[in-house]
């Protein structure tokens, strides 16, 4: 008989006030019992409508099932079947707009906690299973190159092992990771697992070359004449946007992606670090994502007394994940809505003292369906020492052009065709580097799908 | 892991390293750099590409130790290890079409000029080199200098080697004494380049700065080391490290330069930090 509970198990959290000041994981995950109970909720439906909800098809129910009669070692497996990172999936998917969206008990209460329990079983198999079963992939000796180590990239080359290949990753930075290392901070997602998932697709057999920039180092056409048969470009969309106003070079005046690499992954908050962070007292994060919510919560953790989050819309425009408002707003952070700064004000040293905001009021639909803001002619004045702007992304040209023949889109996105080929034969791309900046989970189904789409283009060959 | 496969110090603080990195050194070409850094805490420093042998795989770096980070890398000895060193980044200078050209180097700026006076000179332009340094013990590669170049004038601002003076005086009087130039190259601390492009700007003559901003990953993905050129805002790591210097705002960069001032004295340093020549010169 299943658990008729209409709520979640509740997951614990560290208290708001003692998080807000440290880096440490804000959830707690659940206990084995936690997770047995809350596993319990799952109906099993035979359609199992979730599955059609995740952009990689976990079997769901299946791995829901195992953890209720305790194998926890089967539930992962059953996960691991199509979802390589499982245990950075259940932390940061946007599962109420996925799986949890589709699920049957949330009909009336609450869905069943997907993520929660996904995330149960990879920190289970992580503590307890250790490096059991990984072991090597059996090589066919056929070379193939994944250009970037995001998720997408580390997806794609992790399938492309399991088929045989030989596997070499690129990526620019000193380690791997992409966003999940650089962006998404520890108390989201601690680096520690993100490490170990790397490590593991090494131990099969995965070799990753760091600091090994694609388009300066080597190019994509000398790969292929170095004996790649097929390329599989992964690299992100890194290009921080600026707003164009007065005053946005000024020092205090920061991208999110500038602020967030200073603190993730040169570790700027720990003492130890040589990488410097100014001390900041009272910021404006400008954008209403996830990354101004990553970012205004970091400004919090390294000592800010005051963040702000400025956002041109409202509260229902926000395009951040509700869990990340609330735990932003639990934490303190303002939200100033409907106002879009104009100018950033300097001190006489040239470093920011403030800022002229614009307050907006809602106007008609645009083109993404949501009310755009329209300037109301009125301005306030706010007392700052550092703006972060967190206005999106875009893919970084370099790779487009030092490629022969790659078309890109009018953002700057590259062009794939249905099997994820791009307009050069053997070039395959997937994640945020064709879409734009999305999600974790697509950016892993199109490495997956480019995986399946390379290994048939080199038996065609 | 890049082995130091050689090290030798050059003048007071300012070190030379040639670093095993095959990678790097098989598509390095003159005015790009390297970001390099020590160990698992430290900081990403782009430092230039001073020489680069592509049979050897070894690329060659010159840096002042004034920062913990440049002070950490000073310390390694031929057959440690530096644990990152990634490149070539940004583009590489874009020379060929001169055929007369003053190259100017102020302090360590030299060791960043002299691979573009060497290119050149192997393309058959005609080089003059302007060096400028503080006092006698910092004067470095004054035979390299000469080596390729057609006339080698070493300056100091206390007089105690060379003519004393500074670099723009010296530019001044050849151009007034009626010297042709179709470009001046000019590297070094930021009021030394702003100086050198007012005094060309008059005569028309192209000049172009190699810029230093304050970089984090050097590959276009956090915006530091944003300088407005032309009105527009560009990256340095990406659309430079070379731009036309009468396009450039001095001004904002000297004061971008600075942002670290205040934090710890340790860790704010940057490329060969010219900063204390710069408030000398400025
Ligand atoms: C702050 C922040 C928070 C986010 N929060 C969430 C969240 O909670 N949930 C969610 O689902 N998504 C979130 N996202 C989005 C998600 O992280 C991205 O959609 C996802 O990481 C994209 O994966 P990717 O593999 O395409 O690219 P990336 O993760 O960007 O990885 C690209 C990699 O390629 C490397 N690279 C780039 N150019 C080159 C080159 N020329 N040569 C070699 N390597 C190169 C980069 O260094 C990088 O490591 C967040 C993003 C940010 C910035
Ligand atoms: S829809 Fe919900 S209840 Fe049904 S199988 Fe999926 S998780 Fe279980
Ligand atoms: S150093 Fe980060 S964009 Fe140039």
């Amino acid at each position: 008989m299943a658990n008729m509970s209409l709520e979640k198990v509740k997951m614990r959290e560290q208290d708001p006030i003692v998080r807000a000041r440290n880096f440490d994981e804000v959830t707690l995950g659940y206990s084995a019992e936690e997770a047995v109970e809350e596993a319990t909720r799952c109906l099993g439906c035979k359609n199992s409508p979730c599955v059609s909800g995740c952009p990689v098809g976990v079997k769901i129910p299946n791995f829901i099932q195992k953890l209720v009669s305790g194998d926890f070692s089967g539930a992962i497996d059953t996960i691991n079947e199509t979802n390589a990172l499982p245990a950075v999936c259940g932390r940061v998917c946007p599962q109420e707009s996925q799986c949890e969206s589709k699920c049957v008990r949330g009909i009336k209460g609450e869905p069943v906690a997907i993520g929660r329990l996904e995330r149960f079983a990879a920190d289970w198999a992580r503590e307890n299973r250790k490096s059991a079963q990984a072991v090597a992939a059996k090589s066919n000796g056929i070379k193939v190159a994944v250009v970037g180590g995001g998720p997408a990239g580390l997806t794609c080359a992790g399938d492309l092992v399991s088929m045989g290949y030989d596997v070499t990753l690129f990526e620019a930075f000193h380690v791997a990771g992409g966003v999940l290392v650089y962006g998404i901070p520890e108390f989201r997602l601690p680096k520690a697992i993100v490490r170990h998932e790397i490590e593991t697709l090494e131990r099969r057999g995965m070799k990753i070359v760091t600091n090994f920039i694609v388009g300066r180092t080597m190019t994509i056409d000398e790969m292929f004449a170095d004996g790649f048969k097929a390329v599989f470009v992964g690299s992100g969309a890194g290009l921080p946007r600026f707003m164009g106003i007065p005053g946005e070079s000024l020092s205090g005046v920061y991208s999110a992606n500038e602020f967030l690499t200073r603190i993730n992954l040169m570790g700027a908050y720990r003492s130890e670090t040589d990488t410097p962070l100014k001390k900041v007292k009272k910021v404006a994060v400008v954008g209403g994502g996830n990354v101004a919510m990553d970012a205004a919560r970091c400004a919090l953790r390294v000592g800010a007394e005051k963040v702000y989050i400025v956002y041109r819309r409202g509260m229902d425009e926000m395009p951040a994940r509700v869990e990340e408002i609330h735990h932003a707003e639990q934490e303190g952070v303002e939200f100033k809505l409907l106002h879009n700064p104009v100018e950033i004000l300097a001190d006489e040293r040239g470093a920011v003292r403030g800022a002229v905001l614009a307050e907006m009021e809602l106007g008609e639909p645009d083109e993404s369906g949501r009310r755009s803001p329209v300037d109301s002619g009125r301005r306030t004045e706010i007392e700052l020492d550092c703006v972060i702007m967190a206005l999106g992304t875009s893919p970084n040209p370099l790779i487009a052009s030092t490629t022969d023949s790659l078309s890109t889109n009018r953002r700057g996105c590259l062009e794939v065709d249905d099997d994820l080929m791009t307009s050069r034969p053997g070039v395959f791309a997937g994640g945020d580097t064709v879409t734009g900046a999305a999600t974790v989970i697509l950016a892993m189904g199109a490495g997956k799908r480019a995986a399946e789409a390379m290994d048939r283009y080199i038996k065609s060959l | 892991m890049f082995r130091i496969a050689e090290k030798k110090d050059l003048a007071e603080g300012l070190t030379l390293m040639r670093v095993e990195a095959p990678n790097v050194a098989r598509r390095a070409a003159a005015g790009q750099f390297i970001i390099f850094r020590v160990d698992d805490e430290g900081e990403r420093v782009p430092l230039t590409i001073a020489d680069a042998n592509r049979e050897k795989g070894l690329i060659t770096i010159i840096f002042q130790q004034v920062g913990a980070s440049t002070m950490k890398l000073g310390a390694l000895n031929v057959g440690d290890c530096i644990r990152d060193f990634a490149g070539p980044l940004g583009r590489a200078s874009e020379l060929d079409d001169f055929k007369r050209v003053c190259v100017i180097g102020g302090g360590c700026g030299c060791a960043i000029a002299y691979p573009q006076a060497k290119y050149l000179h192997s393309r058959g332009a005609e080089v003059d080199i302007i060096a400028g340094f503080r006092t006698k013990e910092l004067v470095f590669f004054e035979d390299e200098m000469k080596a390729v170049s057609s006339n080698y004038y070493l300056m100091t601002d206390d007089g105690s080697a060379g003519e004393h003076g500074l670099v723009t005086n010296k530019l001044t009087e050849l151009i007034e004494s009626g010297r042709q130039y179709d470009a001046v190259i000019a590297i070094g601390p930021v009021p030394m380049m702003k100086f050198v492009c007012l005094a060309t700007k008059p005569h028309g003559i192209k000049t172009i700065v190699s810029l230093n901003p304050i970089m984090v990953d050097g590959t276009g993905m956090c915006g530091a080391c944003r300088v407005t050129v032309g009105g527009k805002t560009r990256f340095a790591c990406v659309d430079g490290p070379d731009f036309d210097g009468h396009e450039v705002d001095f001004d904002e960069l000297i004061r971008r330069n600075v942002i670290y001032r205040e934090e710890e004295a340790a860790a704010r340093d940057h490329v060969c930090n010219l900063r204390k020549e710069a408030e000398h010169l400025g």
